[in-house]
């Protein structure tokens, strides 16, 4: 149990530092600097898309969805970023209890 | 800076009750209180650690949960990539810089990039980062005491939150075109993906996004 406590966490950590270690001067030039610019949102958007549809076997269609839908309309309508999240888990919660 | 606090906190408080959500199922799945405690304070990547406990609890081999862990963990490695120039940090603060970065606390800081000031990046970034770091560890161990007193986070709609809360988070962002099609393609990829490739995978290839149009498009951005 602790091999994978201590190996797993370590890894993670190293992971997170090898990023920041990589030389400046590598990451230099406008390229770079798009590329950088772009990745965060790449990975965070098919995250947002992953973490809405995965099920454990599979594509999954359910309440967090609806709650996701009502979240995109109202930052559609400018609505303040507590209202947005608070909405969407009420969406979903709401949904479930009267699905059940 | 009252709207950075706001989201700080509330990511904090959400991903909080997915704290004492892990801190049951390790404990659950035979990890001690103790040993979950230094999951969430030493790998504190929440994806990693639900996903290792998830593999020992079904009987799977330590070595595949180290290893999907580590796969899971690889995107933490590309936001640091990616925020290592605007971060920049230097001395003690670099330990604590990689450990802070995840998910929550990327999706905050890009949220708040400014073009020629670096200053609303990094306070995001950090108080994000320290926020989540408390509610997970607070969460961890109030669940691994056995004290579930939130009961299933999707009973509160939290699965649908944090989505939301990430999609919030990019939204200024994509008012560029550029970045636009870039998370379409993402998404696209991530859609593609998901059935062939194991978990972390799909976004992971998403990042070939990036690459490709980052690299092409000659003045754009």
């Amino acid at each position: 149990m602790w091999l994978v406590v201590v190996v797993g966490s370590l890894g993670c950590y190293l992971i997170k530092l090898l990023g920041y270690v990589v030389p400046q001067d590598w990451l230099a030039g406008e390229r770079c600097n798009r590329v950088n610019a772009l990745l965060p949102i790449a990975l965070l958007s098919s995250l947002v898309v992953i973490l809405t549809l995965s099920g454990s076997s599979g594509p999954l269609l359910d309440a967090r969805l609806a709650g996701v839908a009502v979240a995109a309309v109202l930052l559609v309508l400018r609505a303040p970023f507590l209202v947005v999240v608070v909405a969407a888990a009420a969406t979903a919660a709401l949904l479930r209890l009267v699905v059940g | 800076m009252a709207s950075i606090n706001t989201q700080a906190v509330t990511i904090g408080v959400a991903t909080g009750a997915y704290g004492i959500s892990f801190g049951a199922l390790a404990v659950g799945a035979g990890f001690s209180w103790f040993q979950a405690m230094t999951f969430s304070i030493l790998m504190f990547t929440g994806a990693s650690q639900f996903a290792a406990i998830a593999i020992v609890a079904a009987g799977g081999a330590p070595v595949a949960a180290v290893l999907t862990s580590w796969l899971l963990g690889i995107r933490n490695g590309l936001y640091a990539v990616s925020l290592s120039q605007r971060l920049n940090p230097k001395g003690w603060l670099l330990p604590v810089t990689a450990q802070l970065t995840i998910d929550e606390s990327t999706a905050t800081a890009i949220s708040h990039e400014e073009p020629d000031n670096s200053r609303p990046l990094q306070q995001a970034f950090y108080r994000t980062g320290i926020a989540v770091f408390l509610f997970w560890n607070v969460g961890t161990l109030v669940g691994a005491l056995g004290v579930n007193a939130v009961g299933d986070p999707s009973d509160w709609g939290l699965d649908a939150a944090a989505p939301a809360a990430l999609l919030a988070l990019l939204w200024p962002r994509l008012s560029d075109r550029t970045a636009r099609v870039t998370a379409l393609w993402a998404v696209a990829v991530a859609l593609v993906t998901t059935p062939l490739l194991p978990p972390g995978m799909p976004v992971l290839a998403s990042a070939l996004v990036a690459l490709f149009i980052g690299l092409r498009r000659p003045s754009c951005g």
